[in-house]
């Protein structure tokens, strides 16, 4: 008899499910994998070098371009680096609306993996649902900041500016007109947190909707339970951080565990699974959206009845008002060497990481003391999660590799950098 | 990290190892500088150990500390002519690859730099080791205690060309295929080597030394002023109203 050979295949990197551009090279005997190799850098831009030409705060803007489903997370690491090397602290109202923001960030970011997930997978509907709710609080984004996605709002010191008191409303046009005008408008009469206080109201039961799309379909379970199992000790050695290690079962949250920002002192549970298949961390991941809805309605009843600054009063870090800079010379100088120089850091170095959505976000800041950063490491939870293929997939079919690649979570924005 | 367990560490830590970790403690991150001989046994020892268990390395990264505390823009004397235009200096921004700095015999340069988490013990240890030889840094690879670590071993081979020995796989990982040079060190200009486009006279996709010419908009410099201290006194101060 005819020997039969292993064949090598190429998949990638163009491919609706390699979620960006992931080319993964595969060793198969027959349809199961023997080995997996993952071909990173199709969309290495070199971040961290371009962080090191530029003064600190110009680099706040590619943070968003990482991830570019969780830009606010991204930025919320990187700004609170600089933040503990200048030895500053942002404005409580501040910490708020970033504790709000990442929240909504994550379920940003859930929303667009339980659908892009899905449609991996073969359901089409639940990515039509999820983006419905995206658009709602992509809103959001656009009203503090005036981008949908890439919002450059976090800045060392707290935000760059307050919430807006009225939320945009839709105009007439020849796709909003009439009652539907009126029903996408109805949330949008007031400021920004009642169109927010509105939404959190709401959302739990579109959550519902996606649970009743997928949690008991057959064929999704079929897919999913058993396929992709990592116990809380390979977890572990992998560096997993985020759904991938609770879905294992390891109760590990940076947001209990090292709080930052309001954490402390907002209420939510953590959810953990306890097989470690892509099942569990589907299921992980869907109540982590109802635990950040319960975040936001708190950020938003603190926020409401407690009006301050968002910025420090701190003009070597933080541009004086325009009102300010017209009224006063000194304010006026401020501006000028913020916006040209910018502002030194003292020499040190620091870890900071933050629970992005898809696990540990982390920034290695190293500063000798000048305008721009001497070394900038962003550590990735995807790279990390991504280099662990090849052991969790081998011996599985070549659809659970698709499975697999949805169940990480990846974006290449931020494993390539 | 704000737990009371940071400082105790940095107290077990030099128990434990002695004289083989040079420890700091800032801002209740520790630090622990060490050899590179000594790199394996120390990591086995603080995976393994009850005091330790740091079951997961979180990162792993290159430093060049090719240049550090150096500025381009002189702030401290000037001359009759004004203050340094700021244009001079050697930042990666400034230089193209054939008239790049050449190494000026700076002591140990490259250092490999490691972030642990103990997840029983809710406490981060950062390693750093430098590498003996410039021309040729080795630094012990982890992968045989953390396997994870794989991945960040080659970025850091492919940025800062730092060999990690006993590596299972050290090839490039961020680059492009056929890549020349570690791009992320200091005396790799900004703007690169070499640039690509399609020449439709071939039919395919070349690569050309690049055409842009380097430049820098906004000079490094280095001020103590800026330390905060004055500014904390200046808002005590109000100016505002002075």
């Amino acid at each position: 008899m005819q020997e039969i050979r292993n064949y090598t295949m190429n998949f990638g990197p163009q491919h609706p499910a390699a979620h960006g551009v992931l080319r993964l090279i595969m060793e198969m005997d027959g349809e199961t994998i023997v080995r997996a190799d993952p071909h990173i850098g199709l969309l290495h831009r070199g971040t961290e070098k371009l962080a090191e030409s530029k003064p600190f705060n110009q680099s706040i803007g590619y943070m968003d371009r990482l991830d570019y489903v969780s830009m606010m997370c991204n930025e919320h690491a990187y700004v609170r680096a600089i933040e503990t090397l200048l030895g500053i602290e942002a404005p409580e109202r501040a910490q708020y609306i970033r504790t709000m923001f990442d929240e909504i960030t994550r379920i940003l970011n859930h929303l667009m993996w339980v659908g892009s997930n899905a449609l991996d997978l073969g359901a089409m509907a639940v990515f039509l649902y999820a983006f419905r709710e995206r658009e709602e609080l992509m809103d959001c984004y656009e009203a503090v900041s005036g981008a949908r996605m890439h919002a450059t709002y976090y800045r060392p010191g707290g935000v760059y500016r307050d919430l807006p008191a009225q939320m945009p409303q839709y105009r007439e046009s020849p796709w909003h007109k009439g009652n539907d005008l009126k029903r996408i408008n109805s949330w949008r009469e007031g400021s920004m947190l009642d169109y927010l206080e509105a939404f959190t109201n709401d959302f739990p039961s579109k959550v519902d909707e996606y649970e009743e799309l997928l949690t008991g379909n057959r064929i999704w379970k079929q897919r999913t339970v058993g396929i992709g199992v990592i116990s809380p000790e390979l977890a572990q050695q992998w560096g997993m951080t985020g759904a991938m290690l609770r879905g294992s079962g390891v109760e590990w949250d940076l947001r209990k565990k090292q709080p930052y920002a309001k954490y402390a002192d907002v209420d939510f549970d953590i959810p953990v699974g306890v097989n470690g298949d892509c099942y569990d961390r589907y299921l992980v991941r869907v109540e982590e959206m109802r635990q950040s809805n319960r975040i936001i309605q708190q950020c938003v009843k603190w926020l409401k009845a407690n009006p301050g600054p968002v910025m420090v009063k701190n003009f070597k870090v933080a541009p004086p008002t325009r009102f300010e800079m017209k009224e006063d010379m000194e304010a006026m100088i401020h501006h000028f060497k913020l916006f040209t120089e910018g502002y030194c850091v003292p020499a040190g170095e620091t870890y900071c990481a933050v629970e992005a959505p898809k696990g540990e976000f982390g920034c290695y800041l190293v500063s000798d003391g000048a305008n721009k950063p001497f070394r900038v490491h962003l550590r990735a939870p995807g790279f990390a999660h991504l280099s662990s293929m090849d052991t969790i997939v081998r011996g599985h079919m070549l659809a659970d590799v698709v499975a697999m690649i949805g169940t990480y979570d990846l974006v290449f924005g931020e494993v390539d950098r | 990290m704000s737990d009371p367990h940071s400082n105790a560490l940095a107290d077990r830590l030099a128990a434990r190892f002695g004289e083989t970790l040079t420890i700091s403690t800032v801002r209740n991150e520790t630090t622990a500088e060490l050899s590179a001989a000594d790199l394996i046994a120390v990591a086995t020892a603080l995976r393994d150990e009850s005091a330790f268990q740091f079951s997961e390395l979180v990162d792993l990264c290159g430093i060049d500390y090719l240049g550090y505390s150096q500025v381009e823009w002189d702030t401290d004397s000037v001359s009759s002519t004004g203050f340094s235009r700021g244009v001079e200096g050697q930042a990666m921004g400034r230089f193209d690859w054939a008239s790049r700095p050449l190494n000026e015999d700076k002591p140990r340069r490259f250092a490999s730099v490691v972030h642990l988490l103990s997840i029983v013990h809710n406490c981060r240890l950062r390693l750093r080791v430098f590498c003996d030889d410039d021309t040729l840094p080795v630094v012990p690879s982890l992968t045989l205690i953390w396997p994870g670590v794989n991945w960040f071993e080659r970025e850091a081979f492919d940025l800062y060309g730092i060999i990690f020995d006993g590596h299972p796989d050290l090839r490039r990982i961020l680059t492009d295929y056929g890549f020349v040079g570690h791009p992320f060190r200091k005396d790799f200009p900004l703007i690169g080597n070499v640039e690509v486009r399609y020449d439709p006279e071939q039919k395919r996709v070349i690569y050309e030394p690049v055409s842009i010419e380097p430049r820098v908009l906004v000079p490094r410099t280095i001020r103590n002023d800026a330390d905060l201290m004055q500014a904390e006194a200046e808002a005590a101060d109000d100016w505002q109203r002075n």
